[in-house]
């Protein structure tokens, strides 16, 4: 278990924040811009001097140690491959300058390799990779020195939106055969949602709300906080691209359960979320090309900064964001019944696993 | 620094300037002031090569002198160039990545042979360590005598082109990413390490162009060496030292020498081109 107390005292900026994370946990570290949760990464790993408190792992301090005495791996927004090293070489670096022989650190690099799906790309330098390649052999290469705890650093924000979702979804599968813990630095919260059992959400250097994605999501304290991670979280049965909500009686919507397009094929039981931001509201019910729409009520009206937020009851209870422009084109009011629709592509299903 | 960053951006380059023919003609204003420069430029080399004594060279050139004083250089240039990386690379390191006090005088310091005319280098250093200096009584204790010997040649030479290497190297340094270090760091690596790794093969480029540059410089070297060292064939005569002394006494023979200078610079900037500058 880690036991970190992070303090940061800079003339205009001040950090001060406990994490405790236990072996096998993925916590989210999430706020906006300048929250200070890439100088709490730092501190962690060692590269940024912290002016007080400390990182106890399993009740041993670390804070005294340098970085490379510390049983951290960390993977930031760009891989930071060494250029001039093939994929294999630079996840052989690690176990390398950890004790191993070169040929413990090449099979341990290649297994890894194989593991993030790159097990044809050994050979292949990190200028030849595509980014989302470059970004899996850094997770390799972290993983490689088999670290206590894991420190991601936006890890997904530097890729493009089409590699950013097949990155994301394998993410969790290459932290499956990991037993450490993981810090996810994030300002994205369907990275969050989609990656972490608990968020901590930071404000100005301090803790604002701690708890699992979906107690964050359904009570967020801070107007910041609804906005950043005020998702509408759903759990449910998947079927392919087809989810059906969990809790609906089977014919308690239109003589049948909702059931929600995705774009990731699963099966099994999957977390569903999407940003209110992504759900239109129609006054009557839209032809065409959205499947994915339900019919509800509004419950309350409330402003988020410069959006309104509008809360639907129905079938499932969601959140919708919509520019006070909308809101008045569609003259709501509470208890009017609208239509709401969500496109496939907005939306983010992953497995739901199950806690020991 | 910004010539051995150039070739990186010549693709964009040449778009740009095909952007700017097609803009229509160069101002004479500048193209006439361009012209002039580029005739001072080359005209004494034309002139060097147009004087050069053609019929005799062969036999000037490997005439025993000529020879001495070219592997002198050759081997006094190259040593100071050892000397400069080994402790030139180690100071751009610090300047590049070690936030002490007085980093920025430090700096202003290196760069001060740069601008020191060579002869008041040479005068310095034999203040420093020539039989009266600074050192010199602790240098005669260990028997050794500086001036007049080969050892100074290098001392003079690698004191004027140091600061070459060290402002090459560190301005590589700057430009490369640290965060790309400490990766290195957490995974495990320590300084020795990440700097022998990572550090060093990611700005090689910059290293071979500085030490290219330093050699070069060392190669040329006259003041410091004539002032320090003295001017002995055999020991202390360097190309350049042979090349103003045969001025005086057989101008074709300078002529000669000056053309191996020349030739060898003329190879030192094709290797160069390919990567470090943009002479295309």
């Amino acid at each position: 278990m880690m036991d970190a107390h992070l303090l940061v005292e800079r003339p205009r900026f001040r950090l001060d924040l406990k994490i405790r994370v236990v072996p096998g946990e993925v916590v989210a570290l999430l706020g906006p811009a300048g929250a200070g949760k890439t100088t709490a990464l730092r501190v962690l790993a060692g590269l940024a001097r912290p002016s007080g408190g400390h990182i106890l792992l399993d009740g041993a301090a670390v804070h005294a140690r340098p970085s490379e005495q510390r049983p951290f791996g960390m993977v930031c927004q760009d891989p930071l491959l060494f250029p001039h090293m093939s994929a294999l070489r630079n996840v052989a670096f690690g176990p390398r300058c950890r004790g191993a022989t070169r040929a413990e650190a090449r099979r341990a690099a290649t297994a890894w390799l194989r593991h993030v799906g790159l097990g044809d790309h050994l050979r292949d330098m990190p200028g030849d990779l595509s980014a989302g390649q470059a970004q899996r052999v850094a997770l390799a290469r972290s993983l490689a020195v088999r670290p206590r705890v894991l420190l991601l650093d936006e890890p997904l924000a530097a890729l493009d939106p089409d590699t950013r979702l097949p990155v994301r979804a394998r993410l969790r599968d290459h932290l499956s055969g990991f037993t450490g813990a993981c810090i996810l630095v994030t300002h994205d919260p369907v990275d969050a949602m989609a990656l972490a059992d608990r968020l901590i959400v930071i404000e100005d250097g301090h803790l604002v709300q701690e708890g699992t994605p979906s107690e964050v999501a359904r009570h967020p304290r801070t107007d910041h906080v609804a906005r950043l991670v005020g998702l509408n979280l759903y759990r449910g049965e998947a079927r392919g691209h087809d989810v059906s909500i969990d809790g609906l009686p089977p014919d308690g919507f239109n003589g049948r359960g909702l059931t929600l397009n995705v774009t990731e094929d699963l099966n099994g039981p999957v977390f569903v979320a999407f940003p209110p931001s992504a759900v239109t509201l129609h006054p009557a019910r839209p032809e065409g090309s959205p499947r994915n729409m339900w019919q509800g009520t509004v419950e309350g009206i409330e402003r988020h900064g410069d959006r309104i937020r509008v809360h639907l009851d129905g079938p499932i209870t969601a959140s919708a964001d919509l520019t006070a422009a909308a809101v008045a084109d569609l003259g709501l009011s509470l208890g009017q019944k609208v239509w709401a629709a969500i496109r496939a592509t907005e939306t983010h299903a992953y497995p739901a696993r199950s806690r020991e | 620094m910004r010539v051995f960053t150039a070739t990186r951006r010549r693709s964009r380059d040449t778009g740009h300037s095909a952007l700017h023919d097609g803009a229509g003609g160069v101002p004479v204003i500048l193209m006439v002031p361009a012209a002039i420069g580029l005739a001072f430029l080359v005209l004494p080399l034309a002139g060097l090569l147009v004087r050069a004594p053609w019929g005799t060279l062969a036999a000037r050139l490997t005439a025993p002198r000529t020879l001495e004083a070219l592997r002198l250089s050759l081997v006094t240039s190259t040593a100071a160039t050892a000397a400069c990386l080994l402790a030139g690379v180690p100071l751009a390191w610090m300047l590049a990545r070690v936030a002490f006090r007085g980093r920025r005088v430090v700096r202003a310091l290196v760069t001060v042979p740069l601008v020191l005319p060579p002869v008041v280098g040479g005068v310095a250093l034999l203040l420093a360590l020539g039989p009266g200096g600074l050192a010199g009584p602790w240098l005669s204790t260990l028997g050794v005598t500086l001036p007049s010997t080969s050892a100074a040649v290098v001392i003079a030479e690698a004191f004027v082109a140091m600061p070459f290497l060290v402002i090459c190297v560190e301005g590589s340094l700057r430009t490369t990413d640290t965060r790309i270090e400490e990766a290195a760091a957490i995974l495990g690596a320590s300084r020795w390490t990440v700097f022998r790794r990572v550090t060093l093969p990611l700005v090689a480029p910059g290293v071979a162009a500085g030490a290219v540059l330093c050699w070069a410089r060392a190669l040329g070297e006259f003041g410091a060496t004539v002032t320090f060292a003295g001017n002995f064939p055999g020991r202390t005569q360097t190309m350049p030292l042979a090349v103003y002394l045969a001025l005086e006494s057989d101008p074709e023979a300078a002529v000669a020498l000056s053309l191996v200078l020349l030739l060898v610079c003329v190879a030192v900037l094709a290797c160069l081109r390919g990567r470090w500058v943009n002479v295309a």
